[in-house]
């Protein structure tokens, strides 16, 4: 008791004692999370379902989320080519540029990238959405209406995210190679058929299938974090802002955390 | 201070109506703070209670607690000869279809035209499919509230009384025997205030409704209670008509009544 009077009263004492509420804070949010996401996996095979506003919201979600998938995909593919050009020039191996772009796109840079935009867009539209309806009382209002707002809110955008990003990702990598291919030719000429030929005898199965399957992970990720945040949100109009920002931030960060364990399990199966 | 004794109320022929809502000793508490301590309350059909207290005092929860919202941590709660407390989700669902509730907040749904806003109760309670009843039931409840011109338009198109008036439109639509007003007229400038609570009155008569009503507005109260029970410190402090209430003698009531 005593010592922890004195650790109130110091300043290194009181810097820890925040240190330690910040840690219980963060495992008392993961618990949260576990419980809801727990609660996500109770309800989706449990009727009724909410086919119709699961159709709405992958259309919204995918439909909300192209044009700057695809915008982004491209000046990746453009940039990214530019940057490797001259360290490939160096080392006399220019001709490898679409296989080294097909590789890095397709494994780690698509989905990665496209991701974190994902989570950035959708993310926090999520966490504003949700967390608005929730301090406005639209969420009991539902539930007054005879509808379980967790299945017909939750339930269908993480089943919408998690369909949706995986088909965003394979559209914006296609989007990024073409972007590759432009990249290339603003410094020399190499013909379309010739890139897209390198580049597919570049790939195989191995790249593919491991790197589309953390997509639907990562989806799930993003969807769940933007929901959990929405939904739980609280302190009014202030707390929709940071409902909203930090659906995107743990969204973001989740999304690394996924990645290392994909290649970590990717690593032990041998498909690297 | 002791609590004031129960004043009879002026309206003895409501009273002798069936009870609709019955809570007994209800017990709910945030942490520390026990917002319901030991409360008692009951409806009559056809009556019109005002529940009246400070901001924070556990009046929004309590109803809430009524509609399974919040769930109390001791008591009993009877809704429509329903133990609130002890019903399936179905069947809980199905208790709600009965129950009207107009949230403080309005709380129409930002994403949907005034038409899908009335619609969605409608729809979950599964109490109409075809399409043409719907809009007929639709268009009626507007024409209800006098707003049958906004059936298109967006929630953040209207005015706040606009919003207000939809928003009783869409507890009206399931024609419910009971409704609870949270703060009806909040945030409402006086002449709109008294338009809203003139429409309660109407509305519940021609819907045949009996009413709890969340308030603090003393023009509102007059206007609409046959009855007020005024929530201090968790409990019934007080319970009378307007009239009585406002000649009391006790110092809380009288704060309320100045």
């Amino acid at each position: 008791m005593a010592m922890c009077r004195r650790a109130h009263h110091s300043p290194l004492g009181a810097a820890s004692m925040t240190f330690g509420q910040q840690l219980v804070d963060f495992f008392d949010e993961m618990g949260d999370l576990a419980r809801f996401t727990g609660r996500f996996f109770r309800e989706v095979f449990r009727p009724r379902y909410e086919v119709a506003e699961l159709l709405r919201q992958c259309y919204k979600i995918g439909n909300l989320s192209l044009p700057l998938i695809a915008l982004t995909s491209f000046i990746m593919g453009v940039v990214l080519t530019m940057q490797i050009r001259p360290t490939m020039v160096t080392y006399g191996v220019e001709s490898k540029i679409p296989d080294m772009i097909a590789i890095a796109v397709i494994r780690e840079i698509g989905p990665v990238i496209i991701s974190l935009i994902f989570a950035g867009k959708i993310g926090s539209s999520i966490g504003a959405e949700l967390g608005s309806m929730k301090v406005t009382e639209q969420i009991d209002a539902m539930e007054v209406s005879g509808t379980n707002p967790f299945k017909y809110l939750v339930v269908t955008r993480v089943l919408a995210t998690t369909l949706m990003l995986p088909m965003l990702i394979m559209l914006g990598d296609t989007i990024m190679l073409l972007g590759g291919y432009v990249g290339i030719n603003l410094g020399t000429y190499n013909s379309l058929q010739m890139y897209l030929y390198q580049t597919t005898q570049a790939l195989t199965l191995y790249d593919f299938v491991p790197a589309f399957v953390k997509t639907f992970f990562f989806g799930f990720a993003i969807g769940t974090i933007g929901c959990f945040k929405g939904y739980t949100s609280s302190k009014g109009t202030e707390g929709v802002g940071i409902s909203a920002n930090s659906a995107v931030v743990v969204s973001s960060v989740w999304v690394f955390i996924l990645d290392l364990l994909a290649v970590q399990i990717t690593d032990v199966l041998g498909y690297n | 201070m002791t609590p004031l004794k129960t004043i009879a109320p002026f309206a003895p022929d409501k009273l002798a109506a069936e009870v609709v809502i019955e809570a007994t000793h209800l017990h709910k508490a945030f942490g520390s703070n026990m917002v319901l301590n030991d409360f008692d309350f009951e409806l009559h059909k056809g009556e019109n209670v005002v529940i009246l207290g400070k901001s924070g005092s556990g009046k929004s929860v309590f109803i809430k607690c009524l509609i399974g919202l919040l769930q109390p941590d001791a008591g009993s709660i009877i809704v429509l000869n329903k133990n609130v407390m002890e019903l399936s989700h179905d069947a809980l669902d199905r208790l709600r279809a009965r129950i009207g509730f107009l949230f403080q907040s309005n709380a129409l749904y930002d994403s949907m035209t005034v038409r899908e806003n009335l619609e969605f109760p409608l729809r979950r309670h599964w109490i109409k499919s075809d399409q043409v009843k719907v809009n007929t039931m639709v268009q009626e409840v507007l024409e209800n509230v006098g707003l049958a011109h906004t059936i298109n338009m967006m929630p953040s198109e209207l005015s706040g009384g606009m919003r207000k008036r939809i928003a009783l439109a869409r507890t009206l639509i399931l024609n419910p025997e009971i409704i609870l007003y949270d703060e009806p007229t909040t945030g409402l400038d006086p002449i709109t205030a008294r338009e809203i609570s003139d429409l309660m009155l109407d509305l519940g008569e021609k819907y045949n409704t009996s009413s709890v009503i969340i308030s603090h507005d003393m023009n509102c109260i007059r206007q609409t209670a046959d009855r007020i029970v005024l929530l201090y410190n968790g409990r019934a402090q007080a319970n009378g008509t307007y009239h009585q209430l406002s000649q009391s003698d006790d110092y809380i009531v009288k704060q309320f009544f100045q």
